[in-house]
C-alpha cells in the first residue's frame, strides 16, 4: 500500500487549467471518437446499466411465468429463450462491461498514469458492444426466436436454432475480440505505467485483482471463440467435432466450453473481491489485513479457476478419476476464497466502523457472498451435486454469487467513487434506501431457490408440479422488489451527475482512504495524472 | 491528431491521443461484416454483398488506423514508455492467438485420448460399442463410426507437409537475418531479406493451397470427413489463415523499410511482425507433429 | 437437531408420492429409497452442518465486529495489519475440514461408479420430448411419455387448474417399472439432443447424449412410485418429459414383465425403436436433420 506525496495531484490540476486545449471535445465526437479513459470508462458503466435492466426485465419476464404453476403468459419456447437471453446479456452486457467501466475509470487513477496505455483500442473495446449486442437482441426479432438452448449453448440442441444461431455466434465473437482488447489494455497499463516507486507490492487490490482478471479473459476468451466457431461449422460446414457419428463428441463441446466458463466465473468475482478490498478498511479506519495474503489468495483462485472447470457437468458420466479429481481441486477452491473472507473479517476486527452505503453493500457482499461460497462448497461434493446438478439449488448458488455478490460489489463501488467521478456528493438516504430494498429482496428472491432446488425442481423450466408453488411464488415476489428497488440506484447516480454539495478530494472523511486517486481532485482533470506522482 | 504536445519536447511524455474515428470505423466495419456473414449463412441475398463491404470497411479502418499510427511514429510522438506498451501489447496479442490454437489442439487430442476409443467401447463407455456402434474399431486416422463423408486418405507427413516445414523454418531464419541486418544499420541486406520472409510465406500458403487441392480432389478428404477432416482443415485452415495475414504484414513491413522508416533503435513494428511470424512458425511445427505426423 | 431435520426430511418424503394438492413449504432434500440416496442425503446433511458450523464462527466475527467496534460510538482503530501466525492458521484448518469431507465423499463416490453385477437392465433413450425404454434382455420395450391431463393442463392458457390435476407433470402413461430389491442398471442415450435421466428418491442422476451411452444403477429397498424429470434442457417440452418408476415386489414384477411379453409389448410403436436401437448411424443423422 502507498503513501503518496500529494503535491503531484495539484500539479496535474493546475497544468490542466493551463491547458484548455486538452479538455474534451465537443457534442458526439466526445463520445463516439474518444480516446479518454474516464469518458471511456462511463460509457462502459452507462452501457452496463443499460444491459442491466433490459436483463433485469428478461428476469421479469422468467418470474412472472413461473409466479404460479402452469402457462399463464408465454410459450416454453419464448421462456426458454429468455433465461438464454437474460444470461447473456447479465454477464456480458451487464457485469462484465461495469467491471471494464470501473478498470478504466479507476486503475489510471490508482496507478498514476495519464490514461490507459492504448487510448485508440480502449475506444475500440467499448464500441464493439453496443453492436455486439444489437446483433444478440436482434435475435429476439428474426424467423425461429431466439436462441434458446441456454447460455451455455450446449450442442446438439444449440444446433435447434433458427436464424438466431450465426447472429449469436457472431454477437459472441464481437464481444470476446471486445474483451481481449479490453484485457491486454488493463495488463499494458499495469505493467507499464505504474508511477515511480510503485512497486507490484505497493498496488491497490482493486488494480491487483484486475490485473489478475485480465490474464485470465486473454485466456480463456479465445478459447470461448474457438468454441463457438466449431459450432457454426459443425451446424453450416459439416464439421463432426460434437457429433458421435464422425467420431466426435457433444461433451467434448461441454469440456472446452467450460474451460473457458470456469474462469469466467472467477472473472465476475476477482474485480469485486478487489472492489471490497478497497472500502472495508476506508470505512473501518483501519488498513487491510494481510495485504500480501490477499494477493497471493486472488492468485491462487486464479490459478485453480483452470483446473476445475469439469464441476460444472459432474453428471456427463466422466471415469472415476476424473470426477475425484475435479472434485478435490473444486474442494481446495474455498481455501484462498476462505482466507479472503477472514481477512476481511480481521480487517473490521478492532477497526472504527461506519456505515455509509458503499460499506453496507460491502458487508452485504461479505455475509451473501459467503453464503453463495457455501453452497459452493456443497455443490463440488460429486455425490450430493448428482443430487443437485441442474436443479434450482444451482441456481440459487450461482445468484448468490453473481447478484449480492458480482453487483452488489459493483453497487458498492458506484457508490464509493461516485463523488470522485461526478465531484457530487449523492443523496445518502436515497442510496440508503436502496441498499435496505436490494439486501431484502434479493434473499426473498434467491434463498428459497435453495429449498426449490433440494426439493427436485429442475432449473430452467417454465412450468412446474404443485408442490413447488409456494416458494415459487415467495421467490417471485422478491424478485418484483429486487427489480423496482434498482429504480433508486438510477435516482441516486441521476442527482449526482446533476447536482449536489461539492465532494473534497478524499470524498470519505474516514482518515482512511488510500491510493492516488484520492490525491487528485473530485471530478479528477481530464488527463488524470500528466506528472507521474511519486509513491513511496 | 498534432495538438500541443507534438511543438514541443514530444518525446518526454506519454503520447495519448486525442479523439480518433478509426475504432469506430472498425466497430462499424465488424458489425457490418458479421451482420452480412450471418444474413448469408441465412441464405439471405444480401449477404455477400453487405459482407464484402464490411471486409472493405475492416481494410479501409487498418490502412488508416496504421497509417496513422505510422505517421505519428515517424514523427517521433512516442516515447520509450509508448513503445513498451505497443511491445507488451503485441505479446499478449499472440497470447490470446495462441489460446485460440489451444481450443482446436484441444478437441484434437480430446476425440483421439477420448471419444474415438470411447466410441471403440474403450473405458467407461463399453456399452456405447455394444449398443451403438457394434461394428466400429477405434482407430486414427478415422471419420468416425457413422463413417461421415465416406473412405478418405490422409496427407503423408513427409511430403508437402515436411517441405512446408522446411520452408517456414527457413522464413524464421531469413527473418532473424534481416532484424540483425536492420540492427546494424545494412538496410541493403533487410531489404533482400525481408522480401525473401514474406515471399518464402507466400510459398508457403500457395502449397497449402495446392495441398488442400490434392486433399479434396484426389483422396476425398474434406471438411466433412468426420473428426479427422474436422480438426485437420480447421487446424490447418486457421493456420493457413494466419500466415497469410503474418505475410501480409511482413510486406507492408518491407515497404515500409523501403521508404526508409525504422532505425537499428526504434522499430517497434518491425519486431512485433517478427514476434508475430515466429509464433505462427511453432503453431506449424505443432500441427506438423499432431496433425500430420504422429 | 439434525435428527429433527431427518425426521422432517423422511416425513416430507414420505408425503411426496401422495402428491398433487399437497401444498409445500418444504426445506429440505428428501431422504430416498437407495442405500446409496441415504448416503448421498448424510454426506448433504454433513456438508451443510459444516457450513452452518463455519458460518456461525465467521458470521458471528463479523457481527461482532459491526456491533463492538463502531465509529459513532468512538471506537478508536488499531493499527495492525498483517500476522503471519493467523494467516496459516486459517489455510491450514480449512484444509483439513476438507480432507475430513472428501473422504466420506469418495467412499460414496467409488460405490455409485461400481456397475458390476446387475440383475436387471434397461436402455433409456431420450427424445425430444419422451422416453423410450428397452428392457435389453427381455425382449420388452416401449415410449413412455407425459399423461394425458397434464398433457392438457400444461398448454398456455389452458384454463386448467393444475392443482386440479393429480401428480401435475410428474405422471406418464406408461411407468418403467422395476423389481425391489433388486440392482438395476440403466444405460441411457438419446436419439436427438442432451436429456437428463432423474429421479430424485434414488439420488441418481446422469445425462443421456446422443451417440454415447452412460450407465447408473440403482437398487430401490421399499416397492412405490418414484417420480423426476428430465434434468438438461433439451428443448421447447424440457419440463414435460417426466421420469416415472414403479418399484414393484419380485413377484408382481415377474407377472407384470410375462403380461408385457405376451401382447403389450408391440404396441409402442417398436419399429421406430429397432431402427433407433439397432441402425446407430440412424440415431445421429435425427441430430443432423433438425
Amino acid at each position: 500500500m502507498s503513501t503518496v506525496h500529494t503535491h503531484a495531484g495539484h500539479q496535474a490540476d493546475t497544468h490542466h487549467d493551463a491547458h484548455d486545449h486538452h479538455g474534451p471535445e465537443k457534442g458526439w465526437r466526445r463520445w463516439v471518437f474518444a480516446t479518454n479513459h474516464k469518458d471511456i470508462g462511463t460509457m462502459y458503466l452507462l452501457f452496463s446499466l443499460t444491459m442491466f435492466f433490459v436483463g433485469g426485465t428478461m428476469a421479469m419476464i422468467i418470474r412472472a411465468e413461473l409466479f404460479q404453476p402452469g402457462l399463464q403468459l408465454v410459450n416454453p419456447m419464448f421462456f426458454n429463450s429468455m433465461t438464454t437471453m437474460h444470461a447473456l446479456v447479465m454477464i456480458f452486457g451487464a457485469v462484465m462491461p461495469a467491471f471494464v467501466g470501473l478498470a478504466n475509470w479507476m486503475i489510471p487513477l490508482q496507478v498514476g498514469a495519464p490514461d490507459m496505455a492504448l487510448p485508440r483500442m480502449n475506444n475500440f473495446s467499448f464500441w464493439i458492444l453496443p453492436f455486439a449486442f444489437t446483433l444478440l437482441l436482434s435475435t429476439l426479432f428474426v424467423e425461429g426466436g431466439a436462441p434458446a438452448s441456454g447460455w451455455t449453448m450446449y450442442p446438439p440442441l444449440v444446433l435447434q436454432t433458427g436464424d438466431a444461431f450465426p447472429l449469436m455466434i457472431f454477437a459472441v465473437h464481437l464481444m470476446g475480440a471486445s474483451s481481449i482488447m479490453g484485457a491486454i489494455n488493463v495488463i499494458v497499463t499495469i505493467m507499464n505505467m505504474r508511477a515511480p516507486g510503485m512497486s507490484l507490492l505497493k498496488m491497490p487490490l482493486f488494480t491487483w485483482s484486475w490485473l489478475i482478471t485480465a490474464y485470465l479473459l486473454i485466456a480463456v476468451m479465445p478459447v470461448l471463440a474457438g468454441a463457438v466457431t466449431m459450432l457454426l461449422t459443425d451446424h453450416y460446414f459439416g464439421t463432426t467435432f460434437f457429433e458421435a457419428a464422425g467420431g466426435g463428441d457433444p461433451v467434448m463441446y461441454q469440456h472446452i466450453f467450460w474451460f473457458f466458463g470456469h474462469p469466467e466465473v472467477y472473472i465476475m468475482i476477482l474485480p469485486a473481491f478487489g472492489i471490497v478490498s478497497e472500502i472495508i478498511p476506508t470505512f473501518s479506519r483501519k488498513r487491510l489485513f494481510g495485504y500480501d495474503a490477499m494477493v497471493y489468495a486472488i492468485a491462487s483462485i486464479a490459478f485453480l479457476s483452470f483446473i476445475v472447470w469439469a464441476h460444472h457437468m459432474f453428471t456427463v458420466g466422466m471415469p472415476l478419476a476424473g470426477q475425484m479429481f475435479f472434485m478435490l481441486a473444486t474442494m481446495l477452491i474455498a481455501v484462498p476464497t476462505g482466507v479472503k473472507v477472514f481477512n476481511w473479517t480481521a480487517t473490521m476486527y478492532k477497526g472504527s466502523l461506519s456505515f455509509e452505503p458503499p460499506m453496507l453493500f460491502a458487508l452485504s457482499f461479505l455475509f451473501l457472498f459467503s453464503i453463495g461460497g457455501f453452497s459452493g462448497l456443497m455443490l463440488a461434493i460429486v455425490p450430493a451435486d448428482f443430487q443437485y446438478h441442474d436443479t434450482y439449488f444451482v441456481v440459487a448458488h450461482f445468484h448468490y454469487v453473481l447478484v449480492p455478490g458480482a453487483v452488489f460489489a459493483i453497487m458498492a463501488a458506484v457508490y464509493y467513487w461516485l463523488p470522485k467521478w461526478t465531484g457530487h456528493m449523492y443523496n445518502n438516504a436515497l442510496a440508503k434506501a436502496h441498499f435496505w430494498a436490494s439486501t431484502i429482496f434479493v434473499n426473498v428472491l434467491f434463498f428459497p431457490q435453495h429449498f426449490l432446488g433440494l426439493a427436485g425442481m429442475p432449473r430452467r423450466i417454465p412450468d412446474y408440479n404443485t408442490q413447488f408453488a409456494d416458494w415459487n411464488m415467495v421467490s417471485s415476489i422478491g424478485a418484483f422488489g429486487f427489480g423496482l428497488s434498482q429504480l433508486l440506484l438510477v435516482a441516486v447516480i441521476w442527482q449526482s451527475v446533476r447536482g449536489g454539495v461539492k465532494a473534497t478530494d478524499k470524498v470519505w472523511d474516514s482518515g482512511m482512504p488510500h491510493g492516488l486517486e484520492w490525491t487528485l481532485s473530485s471530478p479528477p482533470p481530464y488527463h488524470s495524472f500528466e506528472v507521474a506522482p511519486e509513491v513511496k | 491528431m498534432a495538438h500541443a504536445h507534438t511543438t514541443h519536447a514530444p518525446a518526454d511524455k506519454y503520447y495519448v491521443p486525442h479523439g480518433s474515428p478509426w475504432p469506430i470505423i472498425g466497430s462499424v466495419s465488424l458489425f457490418t461484416t458479421v451482420l452480412g456473414a450471418a444474413l448469408w449463412i441465412n441464405e439471405s441475398s444480401s449477404g455477400p454483398v453487405l459482407f464484402s463491404v464490411g471486409l472493405l470497411l475492416v481494410a479501409f479502418m487498418f490502412a488508416g488506423w496504421f497509417g496513422t499510427v505510422i505517421k505519428e511514429s515517424e514523427n517521433r510522438f512516442y516515447n520509450e514508455a509508448v513503445d513498451r506498451s505497443f511491445r507488451m501489447g503485441m505479446m499478449w496479442f499472440i497470447f490470446s492467438e495462441v489460446m485460440f490454437f489451444a481450443a482446436f489442439f484441444g478437441a484434437l487430442w480430446y476425440a483421439r485420448q477420448y471419444s474415438v476409443p470411447w466410441l471403440g467401447g474403450e473405458g467407461v463407455k463399453v456399452f456405447t460399442n455394444y449398443l451403438l456402434w457394434d461394428n466400429f474399431e477405434a482407430a486414427w486416422p478415422t471419420n468416425g463410426p457413422g463413417d461421415v463423408g465416406g473412405d478418405f486418405e490422409t496427407i503423408p507427413a513427409f511430403g508437402l507437409p515436411a517441405i512446408n516445414t522446411a520452408i517456414l523454418l527457413t522464413s524464421g531464419v531469413t527473418i532473424t537475418i534481416a532484424h540483425h541486418a536492420l540492427k546494424a544499420g545494412k538496410r541493403g541486406m533487410l531489404n533482400v531479406f525481408l522480401a525473401l520472409t514474406f515471399l518464402l510465406g507466400f510459398t508457403f500458403v500457395f502449397l497449402q493451397a495446392e495441398e488442400y487441392m490434392e486433399a479434396y480432389q484426389h483422396l476425398n478428404l474434406t471438411l466433412g470427413s468426420g473428426i479427422y477432416g474436422s480438426t485437420f482443415f480447421m487446424l490447418t485452415g486457421f493456420h493457413g489463415f494466419h500466415v497469410t495475414v503474418g505475410a501480409i504484414m511482413l510486406t507492408v513491413i518491407w515497404i515500409r523499410c523501403l521508404r526508409g522508416h525504422f532505425t537499428p533503435t526504434h522499430h517497434f513494428a518491425f519486431e512485433g511482425v517478427a514476434w508475430y511470424w515466429h509464433f505462427v512458425d511453432v503453431v506449424w511445427l505443432g500441427l506438423f507433429i499432431f496433425v500430420y505426423w504422429l | 437437531m439434525l435428527k429433527i431435520l431427518k425426521c422432517a426430511a423422511a416425513a416430507i418424503a414420505a408425503c411426496l408420492p401422495a402428491g398433487a394438492a399437497f401444498a409445500a413449504w418444504e426445506l429440505n432434500m428428501p431422504v430416498g429409497v437407495t442405500e446409496l440416496s441415504r448416503e448421498i442425503h448424510g454426506l448433504h446433511m454433513l456438508i451443510f452442518w459444516v457450513c452452518v458450523l463455519i458460518a456461525v464462527v465467521v458470521f458471528g466475527a463479523m457481527i461482532y465486529s459491526i456491533v463492538k467496534f463502531r465509529h459513532s460510538k468512538g471506537a478508536i482503530p488499531a493499527t495492525f495489519d498483517h500476522s503471519t501466525k493467523v494467516e496459516v492458521v486459517w489455510t491450514v484448518i480449512p484444509i483439513a475440514i476438507l480432507v475430513g469431507m472428501a473422504i466420506p465423499a469418495a467412499e460414496t463416490l467409488i460405490k455409485i461408479e461400481d456397475m458390476r453385477g446387475s440383475d436387471l437392465s434397461v436402455k433409456v433413450t431420450g427424445y425430444q420430448w419422451q422416453w423410450h425404454y428397452d428392457y435389453i434382455d427381455h425382449n420388452v420395450n416401449f415410449f413412455s411419455r407425459i399423461s394425458r391431463d397434464s398433457d392438457a393442463a400444461r398448454q398456455l392458457n389452458s384454463g386448467i387448474d393444475p392443482t386440479s390435476v393429480e401428480n401435475y407433470l410428474l405422471e406418464v402413461d406408461k411407468r418403467l417399472v422395476v423389481p425391489v430389491d433388486s440392482k438395476i442398471r440403466i444405460l441411457l442415450t438419446s436419439s436427438d439432443v442432451i436429456h437428463a435421466w432423474w429421479v430424485p428418491a434414488f439420488g441418481m442422476k446422469k445425462d443421456a447424449y446422443p451417440g454415447f451411452v452412460n450407465e447408473l444403477w440403482f437398487r430401490a429397498t421399499e416397492p412405490g412410485i418414484y417420480r423426476g424429470q428430465c434434468a438438461e434442457l433439451c428443448g421447447y417440452d424440457h419440463a414435460f418429459m417426466p421420469v416415472v418408476v414403479e418399484v414393484k415386489s419380485k413377484q408382481d414384477f415377474d407377472a407384470w414383465l410375462q403380461a408385457q411379453q405376451a401382447g403389450d409389448a408391440p404396441a409402442a410403436q417398436p419399429a421406430a425403436i429397432d431402427s433407433q436401437s439397432d441402425n446407430a448411424s440412424a440415431t445421429t443423422t435425427v441430430a443432423r436433420a433438425e
